[in-house]
């Protein structure tokens, strides 16, 4: 089922929350919401379940207008951060609660209901967890309670807000790539509400990114992470330094940084560059005293290791590659530039890259 | 660009949640018809004698004498009520003992037994042959029943609860950490129940001892069968407006009545803005 | 000096139990012995003079006034709890300050007060009192006076149960409800209620003991025909002032024990919530 977003204004007392925001979603597709907590990811959520109402604009789920549909006729199945369990019921009540309460003639009989909620319990893989209350089982479990829920009701769109947010970091990737492929088999339009670019990047088809009220990239994760619209979404995405500078006669140039004659298709004038830790290469200090020394340095399994640089007085999240014998804090180091994203006065990034023999 | 076109009108704002219109129609309905109509009757009534005739039925000695023992007696009830109900909260919260769920429970006697039989008994155990009103009077030579005295002994009996009921949840929500913190400075125990604990309880003290004074002030049941009722000297606030009604003079019933209420209500709210300052000095 | 293994917030023992002794004297002397002397007195010339006096008409009338007064007080302010909790707790607008002091009010507003307001308005010198007059309505000293007078004290404490309760509960079950096709009437009974339920009965009694047994605002329009307009603690005041003494320590003894089933049911109430409430934690 489509949901298609137009132009939503939602302000609350002088604040605006969401500031004219427009969004697609294609039948069956998995979005996921990124923003930084305040830009209006939940309000958006609250909006689409029928929970807040837009200022202006319109949201058309499936095609229909839902300015007059009120939440309990939506349909739309909504996890909630906190998973807003009924703490009175059993996880088999919690279930089967969507389906008690439909008008009389559209409610099942209690043998359906007792093997509809069994069915759900099953695809959560909690079925033996149904007597127990909410506060009787594990934050991943109630997860999964808050999901079979909201599915129970069958809904063409599945909003999720923060649902990894309760849970810890170790069970956290093993219930994304579960839920992705509980996305895959029931093919249900799903809107995931996030801050971590890592789950938003890993489940989603495509990554609408939200700045104060505002949709600044609507892309797939790949072209998000490679080609940033803005200098807000590279700054968010990645451990990217961000650095002032100048372009001058297609060179940019940045004071405190080590001679890197990067090369970049824009005007004169201000820019504002963004180096990525794979743009920053590292190298063991040679005869000389080097360009830089070793802040941080964190051990990884594989070849590449990350690392804290520091030239100039200016620390940069760099990439090493090979060697990890050496590195340790304080050593010097020799510090190369091999690219950046760079925006100009206006316009989406461009990429600068540094000639081909680099000084030094 | 239209945006804020579609701006709705104050109250028009829609809510996630039905039964706003039902819950507060029925809400206003109640308090209207129940409390602020009849309390608007309260407020117009005393002027229908006048200015002046109003004022000369306050300044009747015998209203004055009941207006000073009604607030000096609650005042008395309820600054004895503050350390007594401290103490109690604290051991109620603090240790465990046996007895302590009955001294739980039994602390909320007064809000459960009704006003007349906490008098009667009151009455009963201070009368000079009582358990209590026996041995003080051969003690000491004190008489309690049917004296001032008396109506202070009623009136601890009425507020000493909201102050232990409005200190223990503060106390109880206390993180030890504080009071740990202050002995890894080098305080002693008193020292720290002296500087740490006792002036995040002051706000909560304060509440009880507003809730306390309030409806000290305003009790009858518990005070009539124990006061004597004699004019001038035991004879309280709420029995004067009884008298003045049994001789169908509603205007100065209703005068001393707003009395009352505007009195008491400047006491709570300087109270408030105590305990205002204080929240305000700790925040 | 502390003792050692003494924790930081742990009192020495002396001060612990002299404390404790402290308010179990204090308790003793300031609750007990007034409730003691109730039963002590009433039976002060044994079970048989006390039960004659309760089984007497007059008690008999009483008694059954007290009941319907409050089976009428209880509900309304029970309903009018409700819904003010409901539209406290799970709506924002503008006021809500202000509506929530207007609802405590009555508990500051002496019963005297209570009681005399109504008469402004409906005695015979009343406001409303020559046109009650005209149409043969009578409220003050009759079943409806007394009723008002009644919801009036015990206004507050149903929604004054539920209101912080409700509050902090938050919307989010609600919310969660009306996503899954819910309406109201199915929120308000499957998920508020009973999420509120302990809290809700606990105010409903302590409710219907001020109820039962209040003195002063029933005091003022009744009227005190016995056997008409008087209550159980009226009747109690009358006994006392004719110095039926037995008797009237017999009828407040039943009252006392009215107070104390309640201190009981809500001591019990709180247990089986708390176990929940421990639960959740």
């Amino acid at each position: 089922m489509t949901v298609e977003i137009e132009d939503v204004v939602r302000r609350f007392g002088a604040t605006a929350a969401l500031e004219g925001v427009s969004l697609t979603l294609r039948a069956g597709e998995f979005v996921a919401l990124l923003g930084p907590s305040g830009s209006g990811k939940t309000t958006l959520l609250r909006i689409l379940a029928g929970l807040d109402f837009p200022d202006s604009g319109r949201v058309l789920i499936a095609g229909a207008d839902m300015a007059q549909v009120p939440a309990r006729r939506r349909g739309v199945g909504v996890v909630f951060q906190n998973y807003a369990l009924f703490r009175h019921m059993t996880v088999f009540e919690n279930v089967a609660f969507g389906l008690r309460v439909r008008p009389r003639r559209f409610r099942p009989g209690n043998a359906d209901i007792l093997r509809r909620v069994r069915e759900l319990l099953d695809l959560v893989q909690i079925p033996e967890l149904a007597q127990r209350y909410p506060d009787q089982v594990s934050g991943g479990q109630r997860q999964r309670v808050a999901l079979a829920r909201a599915l129970a009701i069958e809904p063409q769109l599945l909003l999720l807000d923060e649902p990894f947010g309760a849970l810890d970091a170790l069970v956290r990737k093993d219930v994304r790539r579960w839920l992705r492929g509980l996305h895959d088999r029931l093919g249900i339009t799903s809107l995931l509400i996030t801050h971590d670019q890592e789950e938003a990047m890993e489940l989603a088809d495509r990554v609408a990114i939200l700045e104060r009220g505002r949709v600044v990239q609507f892309d797939t994760p790949s072209a998000v992470m490679t080609r940033p619209a803005t200098p807000f979404v590279a700054g968010f995405l990645g451990d990217a330094t961000r650095l002032e500078g100048q372009v001058a006669a297609g060179v940019l140039h940045v004071a405190r940084l080590p001679r890197a004659p990067l090369r970049v298709a824009l005007a004169d004038g201000p820019a504002t560059a963004f180096l990525r830790p794979r743009d920053v290469v590292v190298t063991p200090a040679g005869r000389d005293a080097g360009n830089g020394v070793i802040r941080h340095a964190s051990a990884a399994p594989d070849a590449q290791m990350r690392c804290v640089v520091e030239v100039n007085g200016v620390q940069l999240d760099a990439l090493a590659t090979n060697g990890a014998g050496w590195m340790v804090r304080g050593a010097a180091c020799q510090v190369t530039i091999r690219g950046a994203l760079v925006f100009g006065a206006a316009g989406p990034g461009v990429m600068a890259e540094a000639e081909a023999a680099p000084a030094e | 660009m239209k945006a804020a076109v579609a701006r709705p009108a104050f109250g028009r704002r829609r809510h996630p949640l039905p039964g706003l219109g039902l819950s507060l129609g029925l809400t206003l309905l109640w308090l209207g018809v129940i409390v602020l109509i009849p309390l608007a009757a309260l407020a117009i009534k005393p002027w229908e004698l006048g200015v002046q005739r109003l004022g000369l039925v306050l300044i009747d000695p015998r209203v004055l004498a009941a207006l000073r023992l009604s607030f000096g007696a609650a005042l008395l009830a309820a600054l004895f009520s503050v350390p007594v109900g401290l103490l109690l909260a604290w051991t109620i919260t603090r240790y465990r003992f046996p007895g302590r769920r009955v001294l739980d429970a039994i602390i909320d006697l007064p809000f459960a037994l009704p006003t007349a039989v906490a008098g009667l008994s009151l009455t009963a155990l201070f009368a000079n042959n009582g358990w209590l009103g026996a041995p003080l009077a051969e003690w000491f030579g004190w008489q309690v029943a049917f004296r001032p005295a008396g109506v202070v002994v009623a009136l601890i009996f009425v507020a000493l609860p909201f102050v232990v009921r409005s200190v223990e949840p503060v106390l109880r929500d206390l993180r030890p950490d504080a009071e740990e913190a202050a002995a890894t400075l080098g305080a002693t125990r008193a020292q720290t129940v002296w500087r740490v604990v006792l002036p995040v309880l002051w706000p909560a003290t304060i509440t009880g001892f507003g809730l306390g004074f309030a409806r000290a002030v305003g009790e009858y049941g518990s005070v009539i069968f124990i006061a004597g009722n004699m004019p001038m000297v035991s004879e309280i606030a709420p029995l004067i407006i009884v008298v003045k009604l049994e001789q169908f003079d509603y205007a100065a019933a209703a005068g001393i009545g707003l009395v009352m209420l505007v009195l008491s209500f400047l006491i709570l709210f300087a109270l408030n803005l105590w305990q205002r300052a204080l929240r305000q000095g700790q925040a | 000096m502390s003792s050692a293994g003494q924790r930081a917030d742990e009192d020495p023992f002396l001060v612990r139990w002299g404390l404790i002794a402290t308010s179990l004297a204090l308790a003793v002397v300031i609750f007990l012995l007034p409730l003691a002397a109730v039963f002590t007195e009433a039976l002060r010339r044994g079970a048989a003079p006390a039960l004659a006096a309760i089984l007497e008409e007059d008690a008999r009338a009483a008694m059954g006034l007290t009941l319907l007064v409050a089976a009428i007080a209880v509900p309304v302010n029970t309903v009018g709890g409700l819904a003010a909790a409901w539209a406290i707790a799970k709506f924002d607008f503008a006021g809500k300050r202000l509506l929530i002091t207007l609802i405590e009010l009555p508990f500051s507003v002496s019963p005297v007060i209570s009681g005399l307001v109504y008469v402004l308005l409906f005695g015979a010198q009343g406001y409303l009192g020559p046109w009650l007059r005209a149409h043969d309505i009578q409220i003050i000293f009759a079943l409806p006076g007394l009723v008002l007078a009644t919801i009036f004290v015990t206004f507050p404490f149903v929604a004054r149960t539920l209101v912080p309760l409700m509050q902090e509960q938050g919307r989010g079950e609600e919310e969660a409800a009306a996503t899954l096709g819910a309406g109201g009437w199915q929120i308000f009974r499957r998920v508020t209620l009973p999420n509120v339920k302990w809290a809700l009965i606990s105010g409903v009694l302590l409710c219907n003991a001020r109820a039962m047994g209040e003195f002063g605002a029933v005091s003022v329009v009744s009227g005190h025909i016995r056997g008409q307009t008087n209550t159980l603690p009226l009747h109690v005041e009358i006994l006392y002032n004719e110095y039926m003494f037995v008797g009237a320590f017999a009828v407040a003894s039943l009252l006392a024990l009215l107070g104390l089933v309640t201190l009981a049911a809500k001591a019990l109430l709180e247990a089986l919530a708390g176990r929940r409430v421990r639960a959740t934690a």
